[in-house]
């Protein structure tokens, strides 16, 4: 299951883990991505939490956690390339995974038909 | 300087072409203009370092300095009434470098003076041409003060020269500073081999009538790359060279900036035309004294960007800043982060280990040489 947030981000649910990234559309606005900093593995986040920051050429900008649980693996080749998020946002360049309890908390999002209505 | 104010922003002359380019358009110094063509600011820097960019620099003041004799010599008299360099000195065909100063020693604006032969002819910054103006109306006495309603793109890089013998102008006899006048597509054209991104380059005054015409043919006939504000900013950076209200402004003076070497001896105590610009005794005070604070290359030790107005600290665990930065970015030749900023003249020697205050952490930097690339103008 793939959803969108107001925030452009990417949210894919395979089995309780989600995987977070930017879309294009958010990727393209921001510009040459040139640093990337990522959350600890292990660590407990609330949704809204800020837990990466990602700076542009242009601006720095924060990444907020989209639901509740726990940051289990994130992506450290972005961390060294990041040139990647810019590259293949949708794909190589994922921000991190985390393990949630509660699926249901993807319910207010948009799915991939709203989204693209959103950016036009 | 983001643009915040109300005011409806001003369209450059070659906005067209900037739009048709694919340019992502944003507010500067009251007027709308490129950030970035879909290249990218990365690609747009880089094409500078290796190549030729082309900037649309339009929105800087270009005036000139009539004088009411006739000869040039009194305008540059005139002129050193306002500005601490040496005039008087320059030849025809040649432009220097120049501060407008306050009462208070400190910077109003930066400029470049070219002796055009029966002339001065000033750049001065987009944000205070206005204020420039109103300076300038102090020698109306001497010389008339004409703005000239002309385009301005900076082409820079190693291919520049190269890049105007495609389109027929033969430019190899010139020399770093150099002003002289070149046809471009049939129109009337002059130029400087000077710029802002510390490479070879060349900054082309062009007639509004044949602007678009002669940009699309540096483009596309002689290969330069467009670029935007973002990329001349961190090449500007990396080269060293200050943005007028960020690194210098009507609060630091030229000695805190570490621009003494636009003031020449002539115009110093002692020298043949000492003082006799605005806040020269203050200026002059405060290099006797040493100043107080300093103008410093800063290098983070990590990857992350630190930007203005980030403060600086000199432990992790100090209370009071020693200095803050006034502006930072990528620097894409360094292969990352690259600022400047002031710091206290204790803390000023190369190499001093500082820590910089980014989103509440504070991350270990040092203070640098400038430039962090070593200017490639042809001398």
């Amino acid at each position: 299951m793939l959803k969108f947030t107001d925030d452009h981000e990417w949210l894919k649910l395979e089995g309780d883990i989600l995987t977070v990234g930017i879309t294009e559309h958010a990727s393209a606005q921001l510009g040459d991505v040139v640093f990337v900093e990522l959350p600890e593995e292990g660590t407990d986040v609330d949704a809204g939490d800020d837990v990466v920051t990602i700076e542009s050429v242009k601006a720095a900008s924060d990444i907020s956690a989209p639901v509740t649980g726990e940051i289990i693996e994130i992506n450290h080749a972005i961390a060294a390339t990041p040139a990647m998020v810019n590259e293949d946002p949708m794909g190589e360049g994922w921000f991190f995974k985390m393990k949630i309890e509660d699926a249901s908390q993807l319910d207010e999002f948009m799915d991939e038909a709203a989204y693209k209505d959103l950016v036009g | 300087m983001a643009d915040h104010s109300d005011d409806p922003l001003k369209i450059l002359p070659l906005d067209a072409l900037h739009r048709r380019l694919g340019a992502k358009m944003m507010g500067f110094a009251g007027y709308d203009m490129p950030v970035h063509y879909p290249a990218g600011v990365l690609a747009e820097h880089n094409a500078c370092r290796t190549g030729c960019a082309l900037f649309d620099v339009s929105h800087m003041g270009q005036v000139a300095l009539v004088p009411k004799s006739g000869d040039v010599a009194d305008a540059a008299l005139a002129l050193e009434r306002l500005v601490p360099a040496d005039i008087a000195i320059l030849k025809s065909g040649r432009q220097k470098y120049a501060l407008f100063t306050n009462a208070d020693g400190a910077i109003e604006d930066d400029l470049m003076v070219a002796h055009a032969g029966d002339r001065l002819v000033l750049v001065v910054n987009a944000g205070n041409k206005d204020a420039d103006m109103k300076i300038l109306s102090a020698i109306e006495d001497a010389v008339d003060i004409i703005p000239i309603p002309r385009a301005l793109i900076a082409i820079q890089g190693p291919w520049s020269q190269a890049v105007l013998a495609r389109l027929g102008a033969d430019v190899a006899a010139t020399r770093f500073m150099d002003r002289f006048d070149l046809e471009l597509l049939g129109h009337a054209c002059w130029a400087t081999r000077s710029g802002y991104t510390g490479e070879d380059g060349f900054e082309i005054s062009l007639p509004l009538d044949g602007a678009e015409a002669i940009t699309t043919a540096l483009i596309e006939t002689g290969g330069a790359v467009p670029a935007g504000l973002g990329a001349r900013d961190s090449l500007r950076l990396e080269a060293g060279l200050c943005l007028h209200g960020s690194d210098i402004g009507p609060d630091t003076t030229p000695v805190e900036a570490q621009l003494m070497w636009s003031i020449p001896k002539s115009r110093r105590p002692g020298g043949a035309r000492a003082g006799g610009f605005p806040g020269a005794d203050v200026i002059f005070d405060e290099l006797a004294r040493g100043p107080m604070r300093l103008r410093v290359g800063i290098k983070p030790d990590g990857r992350a960007p630190v930007r203005a107005p980030s403060a600086l600290y000199a432990s992790p665990d100090a209370d009071a800043p020693i200095g803050e930065v006034t502006s930072g970015s990528f620097g894409a030749s360094v292969g990352g982060p690259v600022a400047m900023g002031y710091v206290l003249a204790a803390y000023a020697a190369d190499n001093t280990p500082l820590w910089a205050e980014v989103r509440g952490k504070r991350l270990p930097v040092r203070t640098a040489p400038l430039p962090f690339v070593p200017a490639q103008f042809k001398r």
